[in-house]
């Protein structure tokens, strides 16, 4: 890929509420170079999305808190900066784009508005010279006659286009990373294709690096390079796109995979679900949180978070079953017939 | 503890408290789908306001007081005859020239610690006693508005069309009346007496309640679980008493606190007037109304002590109505 | 006899603006739907938002009152029931909702929820209803101690067998499942997916199986219904869908849902769709896909093509409402430039 522009090592935020402290995101550590997609995959409670605030500096505090770890954007590290100096980095070296398009823009203001705000807030330019820019990224994004649309407010806009316009937001200024929270989630599967394709695009264009927040492998596989399984605010596993579907350490990658019904299956196989519930952050075992919902626990898997282990060029796992016994676990599961390696 | 399910995979059975999901911690705390339940959270929420604790208590205080006068009021203690009983250091109604020289009463001593009247009648049993005609008042009155209410406030929003219609646009008019004049003249009709001002004043409260509780129901009728009452065969009737009004008190407790607030503040207006109550009945409102004129001779203590009464226990409710609406308020930020 | 039979199902809502709340416009939900449903067999019903395919589950529950046509289930004629009729009616036909937050009383304990349906059609004495309950509730996977408590203690996947438990409890013939899965994280999802499996082979169910994901629509179902605004454009076999898509909006949705595996996405051909779907109070003139369609002519916009089949590798069975359908014989894909026959429309349309 291309320089190194992210840097996140031991990063970890809880929450202080009164009923406990919620321990969200737990010593996650990865980086991102440019024109990489990373994928950061988990589920309700994996703290997939808090990574990413945490890495915004959006977490609200009280009652929430990086305690930990150190967010190096090239040579800063972002929990140093000032409030000043962070809000020249928001929006502009790094943009993100949430999840909910709905909810996500100011229903009383014009689109234009938005997306130029940002354009006058980090490039000094004038409203006029701004909004033309808008109309520019408008189109760029894909939306037709966006010349009017500018002046159009957001309930004017389908979901798609709204999401297309909160993508035209958040490269406004170029920015070096790209953050899509579940940028699809809420979208049709035809225009999440077109979204995507987006993305994609403006990717290449601007030589950004993505970080991809979902839940869904299809995506991920989809445009992903590289990928982060998260449960329970810890990464279980990461590895290259085809290593995590092909070769993967982790039982909760495996159960994962297993339990996907795929368009292009041949014959009705019967889907091997993870048993048990998504884990409660109050009440985190002091271990792997995976634990009661893993097939292969072990004695020590509650009490110790297993050490991270190298199992092949970029790809590390964290799990306290010795790797040939993985391997062998691996190799009886229905998922894993074919991929065996 | 762990079970198998008809697939035969092992489930854990064991329920931990709801799982406090990332956007709820982010976005939102609390966002109505707390960890402790509805109540609790409320509850603990409640405790931190202390305005709305001091409220509680004054509230339990006067509705005590209120609650042992009706009592001994029906019991006839002191005088054996039921319907007149009082529980004071004083008859309230003895009358005691030896104790109001100028026909301007005494002051505050040791032995009538509020004074009292031109009648010599002791102050503080007075306004003890008259306890009990504001707490019947205030809650009788609510709950005539809240009967009404909540058959009309509900049938409205769940029927909609012209049922709506009809029952707003006459919930409309009640509104558009002023108050107390609407309430004087139904008392005009209806003469003056205790029962009658439970009425003038509850009739009339119905559209607040029909009002406020429809808004909800208009929410709550969309929700899927009133579909899934129709799918399983479910009566009109039931769908809208059993799973429709539940669900939408919550903002009518707060009324209901409020209500109580206002419906003892009116009937001391209406007494005040003279159209309420009547002797040997006493209210703050008439204790007031009958002690004003003294006030300029000096005898401050007649009217102070009653419309303290009045003060306070009003401010009781009206506080712990507000504690209760922003603690239920789910949006509200700590 | 086919266990649930729709034909000519239409839905329109009212869209009533100004002070005098007059009729402007109508909101064509579901215009001209029809379909059988066997006994023990699943039909999934799939596509995007504004299609139809929830309105059309509820009104075959007649949750919603249809605008015309005829539903039958087992003989009976549905639209034509009286209210006691309908009621008894009810026991055998439930719902499973979509969102396991809003579809279960925040107010009641699990066992008043389970046991209602119980309740109102006044079965079996108090004792027997609890048992019931009980019994229930050990079906989908939970156990008698979660009775006492109220929804809120539970996290979604849970809820949702609270939900599929109360659907059971009148011992339905047909439930629709209306998104069942959707709204639950996707470890969670196969849970659910296998226990509508395992309830369906042991009572004997049928299911209509309502979902915009095509890869659960398609695991979880025998046959498959693509709906596009308000129509049916498309219905098959699950299985030979994905092999012989023929009508182009199926293709363009089958090459738009990812497939994880990086391997087959590569390889990938993406057909992707210009604009957004239209909204349903103004359909276009003729077939409501072609201002989208890749492959429209003139004669798509005359009139709605009816659903026929087009025989080859795609079978009887297969039918497809397009006046250019993919046809597959021996292998081979291709697309006819005269117009196909089997597509004009008949007298219902």
């Amino acid at each position: 890929m291309g320089e190194r522009l992210l840097t996140v090592d031991g990063l970890s935020t809880h929450f202080f509420t009164y009923a406990g402290v919620v321990k969200a995101v737990n010593g996650v550590s990865f980086t991102l170079d440019r024109k990489e997609t990373l994928g950061i995959v988990g589920e309700s409670g994996s703290g997939k999305t808090v990574a990413a605030l945490s890495l915004m500096r959006l977490i609200p505090d009280p009652p929430g808190k990086v305690v930990e770890g150190t967010l190096m954007l090239g040579d800063r590290d972002l929990r140093t900066l000032s409030d000043e100096e962070m809000r020249k980095v928001r929006g502009n070296d790094i943009a993100m784009v949430f999840q909910d398009p709905m909810t996500s823009l100011n229903p009383v203001l014009k689109v234009g508005d938005q997306i130029a705000e940002a354009i006058i807030l980090h490039q000094g330019k004038t409203k006029a010279e701004a909004w033309k820019m808008s109309a520019e990224l408008l189109n760029r994004v894909g939306i037709p006659d966006a010349d009017k649309r500018i002046s159009h407010y957001p309930f004017e806009f389908s979901g798609g286009m709204r999401q297309r316009a909160m993508i035209a937001m958040a490269i406004s200024c170029n920015p070096d990373i790209l953050i899509a929270d579940e940028p699809t989630t809420a979208l049709d599967v035809t225009i999440q294709a077109q979204i995507i394709e987006v993305i994609e695009e403006m990717q290449q264009r601007y030589e950004s690096g993505v970080i991809l927040i979902t839940h869904d492998l299809g995506v991920v596989a989809e445009i992903a390079d590289k990928v982060m399984v998260m449960y329970g605010g810890r990464t279980v596993e990461y590895a290259g796109i085809d290593e995590i579907f092909y070769n993967p350490h982790h039982p909760y990658t495996w159960g994962l995979l297993g339990s996907l019904p795929r368009l292009d299956e041949i014959e009705k196989t019967r889907l091997t679900p993870i048993k048990g519930q998504p884990p409660d952050l109050i009440a985190l075992p002091s271990g792997c949180p995976f634990v009661g919902r893993c097939a292969y626990e072990r004695t020590e898997c509650r009490d110790e978070w297993p050490a991270l282990e190298i199992v092949g060029p970029d790809h590390g796992v964290n799990c306290w079953i010795p790797e040939d016994q993985r391997r062998e676990f691996r190799a009886a599961l229905p998922h894993f017939q074919e991929y065996v390696r | 503890m762990s079970e198998r399910d008809t697939s035969g995979n092992i489930i854990t059975t064991d329920v931990s408290i709801s799982t406090v999901g990332e956007r709820e911690l982010v976005e939102d705390q609390f966002s109505g789908r707390s960890p402790l339940g509805l109540w609790a959270d409320t509850w603990r929420r409640l405790r931190r306001n202390h305005l709305a604790v001091v409220g509680m208590c004054i509230i339990i205080v006067f509705l005590a007081l209120g609650i042992t006068q009706e009592f001994a009021n029906l019991v006839g203690l002191n005088t054996g005859d039921p319907g007149t009983g009082y529980l004071a250091p004083y008859d309230p109604n003895a009358v005691n020239y030896e104790l109001s020289p100028n026909g301007l009463g005494s002051a505050p001593s040791w032995s009538h610690p509020f004074g009292t009247d031109y009648l010599g009648r002791d102050v503080f049993s007075r306004t003890l006693v008259a306890t009990r005609i504001s707490m019947l008042v205030g809650v009788i009155a609510v709950a005539i508005a809240l009967f009404l209410g909540l058959i009309l406030g509900p049938v409205s929003g769940y029927y909609g069309g012209w049922v709506d219609s009809v029952i707003m646009r006459t919930a409309d008019v009640f509104f558009a009346f002023p108050y107390i004049l609407f309430v004087l003249l139904i008392m005009t009709v209806l003469g003056p007496g205790l029962w009658n001002v439970f009425i003038a004043i509850g009739i009339l409260g119905w559209a607040t309640y029909a009002r406020l509780n429809r808004g909800s129901v208009l929410s709550v009728k969309a929700m899927e679980y009133v579909e899934a009452a129709r799918a399983q065969g479910a009566s009109d009737l039931r769908i809208i008493f059993r799973h429709v009004l539940p669900n939408t008190m919550a903002p009518i407790y707060v009324a209901i606190a409020m209500g109580i607030g206002g419906a003892i503040v009116t009937e001391a207006a209406l007494s005040y007037l003279g159209i309420g109550i009547q002797p040997p009945d006493a209210s703050w409102g008439k204790m007031i109304s009958d002690y004003l004129t003294y006030l300029q001779a000096g005898s401050w203590w007649m009217v102070t002590f009653p419309s303290v009464a009045l003060t306070v226990s009003v401010f009781g409710f009206i506080s712990f109505g507000n504690g209760l609406r922003d603690a239920t308020d789910p949006k509200l930020k700590e | 006899m086919s266990l649930l039979e729709v034909s000519g199902l239409k839905k329109y809502f009212p869209i009533r603006t100004g002070i005098l709340k007059r009729t402007t416009g109508q909101v064509y939900a579901v215009d001209g739907v029809g379909f059988s449903v066997e006994k023990g067999e699943t039909l999934g019903l799939v596509g995007e938002s504004g299609c139809g395919k929830s309105t059309t589950g509820r009104a075959v529950l007649r949750l919603i009152a249809p605008t015309a046509g005829t539903i039958t289930f087992e003989g009976t004629d549905i639209m034509a029931a009286s209210r006691s009729e309908m009621q008894r009616l009810r026991r055998d036909m439930q719902i499973i909702f979509q969102d396991p937050y809003a579809s279960l009383n925040p107010r009641m304990r699990v066992r008043d929820i389970v046991g209602e349906s119980l309740k109102i059609h006044d079965i079996g004495t108090e004792a027997e209803r609890k048992k019931r309950v009980f019994e229930l509730l050990e079906t989908v996977g939970l156990s008698a101690e979660h009775a006492e408590r109220y929804p809120h203690e539970f996290s979604g996947g849970q809820r949702q067998r609270i939900g599929i438990a109360r659907a059971l409890a009148l011992k339905p013939k047909l439930i629709i499942c209306d998104e069942p899965v959707s709204a639950l994280d996707v470890s969670i999802r196969a849970q659910v997916i296998n226990l509508l499996e395992d309830l369906q082979d042991e009572f004997d169910l049928t299911y209509v199986f309502i979902a915009h994901d095509l890869s659960v629509v398609k695991h979880a179902s025998d046959r498959v219904a693509v709906m596009y605004l308000g129509k049916i454009v498309e219905i098959s076999d699950s299985a030979l869908l994905y092999d012989y898509p023929q009508h182009p909006y199926s293709e363009a949705l089958l090459s738009a849902v990812p497939i994880p595996d990086p391997t087959t996405e590569r390889a990938r051909r993406r057909i992707i769709l210009e604009g957004d779907v239209p909204s349903p109070t103004n359909p276009p003139k003729g077939c409501v896909f072609h201002p989208r369609c890749p492959r429209a002519q003139e004669i798509c916009t005359t009139a709605m093509p009816a659903l026929s089949s087009t025989g080859g590798d795609a079978g009887e069975r297969h039918e497809v409402a397009c006046y250019f359908p993919a046809r597959f014989i021996g292998g081979e894909r291709s697309v006819a430039s005269e117009p196909f026959e089997g597509a004009t429309p008949s007298a219902s349309a």
